[in-house]
């Protein structure tokens, strides 16, 4: 018994020095959901408003993060910040295809039903509008549906 | 400070919070923003049914299931415990278009309850705002590679000239359905 434990006492503890613990992403996750709700993203009515071209918040929103998100990626390569675990950063680019055209008006068309693209139909759930679940699995299966014929769907 | 919290936040501290997540995510593990992945990763979790498209390793890409999962935990964090007591203010114009529409409820809450409503599940309401809809938000973000996070936050913000493709197609859809869809729909479901 003494000489398994200092044997096992010789082997080096497994590290994983590339891998975040996913529970980080999580709590980032709860506090989007926060905002979120609080800034009534999550609500039908908000993107109504802004389909209807009657309010500004919805595009003050978006526009904000994604001038703040620019900002972010600009200084994160000029200045070649790495990740905490020490490794660069690398953002995959986006591939051009017509998915993006044809899948996009798709997309929109239930954006405007719904009122609530992926991310706020988990807020919609969690903010007590339990019916959104089901939303949600239909969501699931449309995107379960592509997968099985998108061979068959121009690209 | 708490009653601070509770009012709806402006759109330029929404807004501002939800940019810096692309690069919190990016620091903290090199991952893009993104969240209509997760219902790939589901799939793929749970029916892959030897499609190609759903057959690669889900597990590696755990931390985007904590991160939705984290936005439900969230969602009850900021609806029902800093739930702002007053009703919202809903921009009048939409407002009367809606009541004209047939929609009645706009106090109770962010969703008009007589649309968003366990009741309306198996009826025409149920089958157009929660089937048709969910459907078209899962097939719509996939087949386009990506929703409001991934191409229109994450994609614009790295400067991709085919997510400004995708995210002005996502809004040409939402207006097409809006003013042309909507209201047929919405007449048809007898609301």
């Amino acid at each position: 018994m003494v000489s398994i434990v200092t044997v096992e006492e010789k082997i080096p503890p497994v590290a994983t020095p590339t891998k975040a613990a996913n529970w980080k992403f999580g709590l980032v996750g709860v506090f989007f959901g926060i905002v979120f709700v609080k800034a009534e993203v999550i609500s039908w009515f908000r993107i109504q408003e802004m389909f209807r071209l009657d309010s500004f918040h919805m595009y003050g929103v978006i526009g904000t993060a994604v001038l703040i998100g620019m900002i972010s990626v600009l200084l994160i390569k000029r200045l070649n910040i790495k990740t905490m675990q020490g490794d660069p950063i690398t953002i995959a680019p986006k591939q051009f295809n017509k998915g993006q055209i044809y899948g996009g008006l798709l997309f929109g068309f239930g954006w405007a039903i719904t009122g609530a693209c992926p991310g706020p139909l988990f807020a919609q759930i969690g903010a007590g509008y339990s019916v959104v679940i089901v939303s949600l699995l239909s969501a699931i299966a449309g995107t379960w549906v592509y997968g099985a014929i998108r061979k068959y769907l121009p690209h | 400070m708490l009653n601070f919290i509770s009012q709806p936040w402006p759109w330029y501290v929404a807004g501002t919070l939800i940019g810096l997540i692309v690069p919190t995510l990016l620091i903290l593990g090199n991952k893009a923003f993104g969240i209509s992945s997760s219902l790939r990763h589901i799939c793929a979790a749970c029916m892959p049914a030897k499609i190609p498209f759903f057959s690669y390793d889900w597990r590696k890409e755990t931390w985007n299931l904590w991160f939705v999962g984290g936005i439900i935990v969230g969602g009850f964090i900021g609806g029902l415990l800093l739930k702002n007591p007053a009703a919202m203010t809903i921009a009048p114009d939409t407002l009367n278009s809606l009541k004209a529409l047939g929609v009645h409820d706009f106090t109770s809450g962010l969703l008009p309850t007589d649309i968003f409503n366990w009741e309306n599940l198996f009826t025409a309401k149920g089958l157009v705002f929660f089937i048709l809809g969910g459907f078209l938000v899962g097939f719509g973000t996939r087949y386009a590679g990506g929703c409001t996070s991934g191409h229109a936050i994450m994609g614009l913000s790295n400067l991709q000239w085919p997510s400004l493709v995708a995210t002005l197609s996502f809004m040409v859809g939402g207006f097409a359905m809006t003013h042309l869809g909507l209201p047929f729909l919405m007449r048809w479901v007898g609301l």
